[in-house]
């Protein structure tokens, strides 16, 4: 039976992760392979790394990272932040990355979409949504597209871009909620649940995850089928193994 | 030990290399017919879709190499499909070397493509020595090849298909052995002892 996937998320800054992790047994807690290689051997299903920093000039130091992750790491992941371009992809994918995530480029010009898919395929082309709850103009409040970490608004209703990005060819997508995301108060279960229902790719929830069980609810509540997060797994609060074991025990199909 | 990985426009062959790396084996990666039949195994990797990599084949004269072949192959994801004999992906004939069909997987109530996880069984293929039913594979693909008389290993999704096919000295998994963690490399591991 296919299995929900756990996927950690860590965020690179000049080829480096940020936010300290609390892992005793690292020999340096800002290196990205080795974290990720000990995320792969606690059993994550994936891992997903996201350059916060994305500018040209970090564009090279982060093809060496993802050159360095392929050669140690034996799961998939996908690489995240700043891209804009087939040739973007082209370097990431030829430097061992199984799978790219676009975000604000994709919001920009959708057709990017389209034209990633035919050239490397959907299966590895993951479209990235922020979406916030805010009211509109017409005095009802509404699922809305955000760029720039979430801050910055746009015209998209979250609901339709998820299916538009589907229709353009889209493999997946990371759905991150901004009204939960750092809350610790479980994952926006009622959106994610109405996007995968209405959608035919895989749905990777983020935002929210602060127990065990509210990774149970946005597997079965939600209909996810990933669960991303990043702090919970880097400080320990919650152990990638238990976490599985918990699932399982709780009906929930995993790898273990 | 010569190890070859067939060049050709599938994608990327990356994750595939930096697997034999981790092993520790020396490889080429070529579209030289020669090169090709010299080697002691041929590694017949795949991402992308089956006419364009189909045409690409034919243009180098590798869709007549690759079936005439007599060390031990190993197709994987795309290059299993392709070694089938017809593929509903754009309506390809493929190169026949197991005698069956390749389907599109009915999205009326799974979705489609088929990504992640998922558990192999009823394994039979010597590249599956040592490990145990039910392994976890990591799957990404909307296409499957039929269950038939050429299945060494099982999985299930919509319904029953073949994760692994063997006939004679050509192998092949639907899976990325690449990146399914340590058990992929016990397959790849097993392939390479053959």
């Amino acid at each position: 039976m296919l299995t929900k996937r756990i996927i950690p998320c860590l965020d690179i800054k000049d080829g480096r992760t940020v936010k300290g992790t609390n892992f005793v047994n690292l020999r340096d807690a800002g290196d990205p392979v080795e974290l990720g290689a000990i995320y792969a051997e606690q059993g994550a299903d994936e891992l997903v790394f996201l350059d916060i920093t994305a500018t040209v000039d970090n564009r090279k130091t982060l093809i060496d990272l993802v050159r360095n992750v392929a050669r140690h790491v034996n799961i998939p992941f996908t690489v995240g932040g700043g891209i804009s371009s087939v040739e973007d992809v082209s370097a990431l994918l030829n430097a061992g990355a199984d799978k790219v995530s676009i975000n604000s480029s994709a919001v920009r010009r959708p057709e990017l979409i389209n034209e990633l898919a035919l050239q490397f395929g959907s299966q590895c082309i993951i479209v990235a949504i922020d979406t916030r709850f805010v009211p509109t103009d017409k005095g009802i409040s509404e699922h809305i597209v955000h760029t720039h970490g979430g801050r910055k608004p746009t015209e998209l209703r979250t609901i339709q871009w998820a299916k538009e990005v589907e229709d353009r060819g889209a493999g997946e997508i990371l759905l991150t909620s901004m009204d939960t995301d750092g809350t610790k108060a479980g994952f926006a279960n009622e959106l994610t649940s109405l996007i995968s229902t209405n959608s035919s790719i895989p749905i990777i929830a983020s935002g929210g995850a602060g127990t065990m069980e509210h990774f149970k609810e946005v597997f079965t509540t939600g209909k996810a089928d990933a669960g991303l997060a990043a702090s919970i797994f880097h400080f320990k609060e919650i152990d990638i193994i238990d976490l599985k074991t918990y699932l399982k025990a709780e009906g929930i199909s995993m790898r273990l | 030990m010569k190890t070859v990985i067939i060049k050709y426009n599938a994608g990327n062959v990356q994750s595939v290399m930096y697997a034999l790396d981790r092993i520790g084996v020396n490889y080429l990666w070529t579209d030289d017919e020669a090169e090709i039949r010299s080697a002691d195994k041929v590694i017949f990797p795949g991402v992308g879709e089956a006419s364009t990599a189909m045409s690409y084949l034919r243009e180098k004269g590798l869709d007549k190499v690759i079936p005439s072949l007599t060390q031990p192959v190993l197709g994987t994801c795309v290059g299993m499909q392709l070694m089938c004999r017809h593929s509903e992906e754009n309506n390809t004939d493929c190169m026949g070397i197991f005698d069956i069909d390749v389907k599109r997987f009915d999205s009326s109530n799974f979705k489609v493509p088929h990504v992640g996880w998922n558990n192999i069984f009823d394994m039979t293929s010597p590249l599956t020595a040592g490990l145990s039913e039910n392994a976890y594979m990591y799957f990404v693909h909307s296409y499957y090849a039929e269950l038939s008389q050429y299945t060494v290993a099982k999985c299930d999704y919509v319904q029953p298909f073949s994760a692994m096919l063997q006939k004679d000295n050509f192998h092949a998994a639907q899976f990325h052995t690449e990146i399914s963690g340590k058990e992929g490399q016990v397959i790849i591991e097993n392939f390479l002892k053959l």
